[in-house]
């Protein structure tokens, strides 16, 4: 009877211990899969790294830009504290809406209070989410919060679901045989690929002829967008921040004179500045033969450092702003990223010069 | 909620786990009932009315049929010593007339049901093509999931009521959880009242051994479905929906792909089925025996999709056998055409019917009913050439020999694939001419010219879809062989077990055909 009951207890022991193990390894593996599988946005198409990276800075932001392409490509950060002691943070994504903006802004406000609030208003003209993948883009990188599930809500795709964001691995399980080493090498950690928010990109080609403007059927900005902008007012409001509206010099795509007279109508309404930069492009010295990298659409560093210079001043004018240059322990930060800007653009002119063209960066870099 | 996706699985985890810790022994069909019927409801709320109708119909006149045979019996009884026994032959008949005019009511309000809502468009369709002229415009009706599984069952339940094989169930929620019972509602199996009442209202107590094979199965169905089935699905669209580029050999190749969906996809969800309802404590019969092992066609049906075969079986063709117009028939060929012959005429018109009877049931299409018939051609010239086999083997002693055996698998398992095609091509035209390129420009060569890489799928997606099908082939072998279940013998050896739960649900998590990028492909046999 005892060695029945000492079996007994010795195979309840085994089987209590194997289930557990068994649970907790099934828990660890699908937590390592997922890590592996999700994509890393660390060659090529970086954009979906851009907005986790805030969560890894640690200096104060008085600025913070909230756009898309318009604003990650456009304004150099590190010029702005340079030249201004302005310390700034881009939180911008690809195709990134009006909605994810306010958003972003609200997930920022968890973390800190910005003085100015500067928005592009490009993304006003979508009233609908757009794509799947720009949409992961920007929301997977947001902590959890109640603004990201908001923010999901509202982006969400035809054949998109809250399940697939709260556990990317369904969304992304079927990778498995597109995996590239960019995958492996970078499971656990990711290397920074903006300085603040900016993107940098050191090649140039001259601004080509843009296509004629295609004529709309009806120019009204979307309400659902211009409600985001109200949110978005608001919520500044609230929360003594200064909200800029601005539209970024770069001219396509296409930034209609009927969308600008509603914003301007906006700002005019709402006490709102609004600066369209598209008139101000010879003003601040930007030439478009040698300060874009992609025939126009965005800037590169040499124009991003010059329309940073531009709003800075702005900026600086408008607002009472901390030159934090004199913070040493905020400037001594802001050394470690001018460090990181210098060598980012150095490491991209030396590939220009052997290659001719940037293979470590944009399309050339993308793996398959 | 389709059973592949993560609500289905959220749901049974959160019902199995409601089932043992809240909700006393006794009362637990009711919580069954309740997640049935919210299956049901989510699915589309309009089905409940449908199922709703005939559970109520079926259970109703089976309820008034017992009472009737029960007084029926009781004034036998009573007067027994009072009746002649031409009065009592006349009271029998007059009263059984009444039994089957109630059964006859049952079976035209059910199968009415299921008739005008899967077969009406078909019926006008046909009607149209005959007719010319104006056409009938066809009618906006929805099919009911499930209807054909849960209508089958009640037909059965009547029928066996009727004949008194069967107790009556009184308590009508009850009889609608039989109808309804949510595992089985999309695909089956077409369960028996009196095999599923024994364990659906008095399931068994909690069982650690009982929970673990249900998990398992569980795993190894959606394995089955997700990672082989919904894999290969993409090829066959691919193939089937350009039937004129992929001739001849890549005729083969939709056989060997449709041969591995199909068992896949069904095997798989009737694995999900069983062992969510093995969970619960509930047995519910098994429809495979590993029917790609049969060594002839006759075999091959008694293991595949066994309750429907059983069905049609009990409730077709032995009540038609000897129904007193086929006992006529059959006496009067025999005096005409002989013994020999004549003896065949009856089993032959049963057998028809049935397989014009399976063939419909399985879509209101015509490729479905030339594929029941194309199988009645086949079962019935085997039958016949059934002496002249006995010969064959008797003379060369095959019968005895290993590879005979491997052999005669291998050519059920190819003549019962080319049936398959009308199924893969659903165009009776099409298939023929599909089926005859394999033997006129087979052209193997094209397979290995790269075009196998461009139906969809890629090199991993063969890789794994091969390696999966090999270890089902080898569980179902260990079986075959030595008729060991995998998992009694892993279970035995516990943590083995835990590890195969642990592969099988990663294999699923990582290497299913799930979510963006696949169609959710429901189950086969959920639109029967």
């Amino acid at each position: 009877m005892e060695t029945g009951a000492k079996k007994f207890t010795y195979k309840t022991l085994v089987m209590a211990v194997s289930t557990v193990l068994g649970v907790a390894v099934t828990v660890l593996a699908l937590w390592f899969l997922q890590k592996l599988l999700v994509p890393k946005y660390q060659r090529g198409v970086v954009e979906g790294s851009m907005i986790e990276e805030y969560y890894d800075s640690n200096e104060p932001h008085e600025v913070l830009f909230l756009g898309d392409c318009e604003v990650y490509e456009n304004i150099s950060t590190v010029t702005l504290y340079e030249n201004y002691g302005i310390s700034s943070y881009i939180r911008g994504s690809a195709q990134q809406l009006t909605w994810q903006s306010y958003y972003l802004l609200e997930d920022t406000l968890r973390y800190e209070t910005p003085k100015v609030v500067v928005f592009n208003v490009l993304a006003l003209k979508y009233g609908e989410p757009q794509s799947e993948s720009y949409n992961r883009m920007t929301l997977d990188g947001m902590r959890w919060s109640s603004s990201k599930w908001n923010a999901i809500d509202a982006s969400m795709t035809d054949g998109e679901s809250m399940i697939d964001y709260v556990f990317p691995f369904l969304r992304y399980h079927s990778r498995w045989d597109e995996l590239t080493r960019t995958d492996f090498e970078h499971v656990l950690d990711k290397d920074r690929v903006t300085i603040n928010g900016y993107y940098m990109r050191a090649d140039v080609m001259p601004e080509a002829e843009f296509p004629s403007p295609m004529p709309l059927s009806d120019y009204t900005l979307p309400q659902s967008a211009m409600d985001y902008l109200m949110r978005m007012y608001e919520l500044c409001r609230e929360n003594d921040i200064e909200l800029v509206l601005i539209k970024a010099p770069t001219l396509y795509p296409y930034w209609y004179e009927q969308w600008d007279a509603q914003v301007r109508q906006f700002s005019y309404d709402y006490n709102v500045p609004y600066i369209n930069y598209i008139y101000l492009r010879d003003i601040m010295g930007l030439d478009m033969s040698t300060d874009t990298y992609d025939a126009g659409l965005h800037l590169n560093i040499y124009g991003a450092e010059k329309f940073a210079d531009y709003i800075g001043r702005y900026l600086t004018n408008s607002f009472e702003l901390t030159d934090y240059r004199q913070i040493p322990e905020v400037a001594q930060q802001w050394e470690d990223d001018i460090v990181f800007y210098d060598a980012l653009r150095d490491a991209q002119l030396a590939e220009l010069q052997q290659y001719g063209e940037l293979r470590s960066w944009g399309a050339n870099a993308i793996e398959s | 909620m389709l059973f592949t996706s993560l609500p289905f699985v959220l749901f049974v985890a959160i019902l199995v786990l409601t089932y043992y810790a809240f909700v006393p022994h006794n009362e637990r069909w009711g919580l069954l009932l309740i997640a049935s019927l919210g299956f049901y409801f989510f699915a589309d709320p309009r089905y409940l009315i449908f199922i709703f109708v005939t559970a109520l119909t079926a259970f109703i006149i089976a309820d008034i049929t017992e009472d009737y045979n029960a007084k029926r019996k009781a004034y036998l009884k009573a007067n027994k010593a009072d009746m002649d026994a031409d009065v009592k032959k006349k009271y029998k008949a007059t009263t059984t007339r009444v039994t089957r005019l109630l059964l006859a009511l049952s079976l035209i309000i059910n199968l009415g049901i299921l008739a005008y809502t899967k077969y009406i468009n078909f019926f006008i369709e046909n009607i149209n093509a005959v007719r010319g002229g104006e056409p009938l415009s066809f009618v906006n009706v929805i099919i009911p999931m499930g209807i054909s599984f849960y209508t089958f069952q009640t037909v059965s339940y009547s029928i066996d009521v009727a004949r008194g094989t069967c107790k009556a169930q009184k308590n009508f929620w009850k009889f609608l959880l039989f109808v309804s019972f949510f595992p089985q509602l999309v695909q089956g199996p077409i369960s028996r009242y009196e095999d599923l009442s024994k364990t659906l209202y008095d399931p068994k107590p909690f069982d650690f051994r009982n929970v673990s094979y249900g998990f398992i199965r569980i795993l190894f169905g959606y394995f089955k479905k997700l990672v082989i089935a919904d894999r290969l699905v993409i090829g066959l669209k691919t193939l089937t929906e350009s039937p004129d580029e992929y001739k001849g050999a890549f005729v083969f190749v939709v056989m060997m792909f449709y041969a591995a969906q199909l068992y896949c996809d069904f095997t798989g969800g009737i694995d999900i089925t069983i062992g969510i309802a093995q969970m619960l404590g509930i047995t519910v019969k098994e429809n495979f025996d590993l029917p790609y092992f049969s060594k002839n066609i006759k075999e091959y049906w008694n293991r595949w999709h066994i309750t429907m075969g059983t069905w049609f079986t009990d409730y077709i063709f032995f009540p038609l056998s000897v129904s007193s117009r086929m006992l006529k028939l059959s006496k009067w060929s025999r005096n005409h055409l002989g013994n020999a012959i004549g003896k065949r005429v009856t089993v032959y018109i049963s057998c028809f019917c049935v397989w014009l009877a399976t063939g419909i049931w399985h879509g209101a299409a015509w490729h479905f009913v030339v594929w029941g018939l194309m199988n009645f051609v086949v079962i019935m010239a085997s039958q016949e050439l059934e002496p002249l086999y006995e010969r064959f083997h008797g003379r060369f002693g095959l019968k005895t020999k290993g590879w005979y055996g491997a052999f005669e698998i291998l050519r059920t398992f190819l003549l019962m694939s080319s049936l398959k095609l009308f199924d893969c091509y659903r165009d009776v035209g099409v298939t023929f001419r599909m089926f005859g390129s394999m033997f006129t420009t087979f052209n193997a060569g094209k397979l290995f010219g790269g075009e196998l890489m461009n139906l969809g799928l890629s090199g991993g997606d063969y890789l794994v879809a091969g390696l999966a099908i090999v270890i089902v082939f080898l569980i179902s072998l260990v079986k075959f062989l030595k008729g060991t279940d995998v998992r009694e013998w892993l279970y035995d050896r516990y943590p083995l077990f835990v590890l195969s739960c642990v592969c099988l649900l990663l294999a699923v998590a990582v290497f299913g055909a799930y979510g963006a990028g696949f169609d959710a492909s429901q189950f086969i046999y959920n639109q029967f």
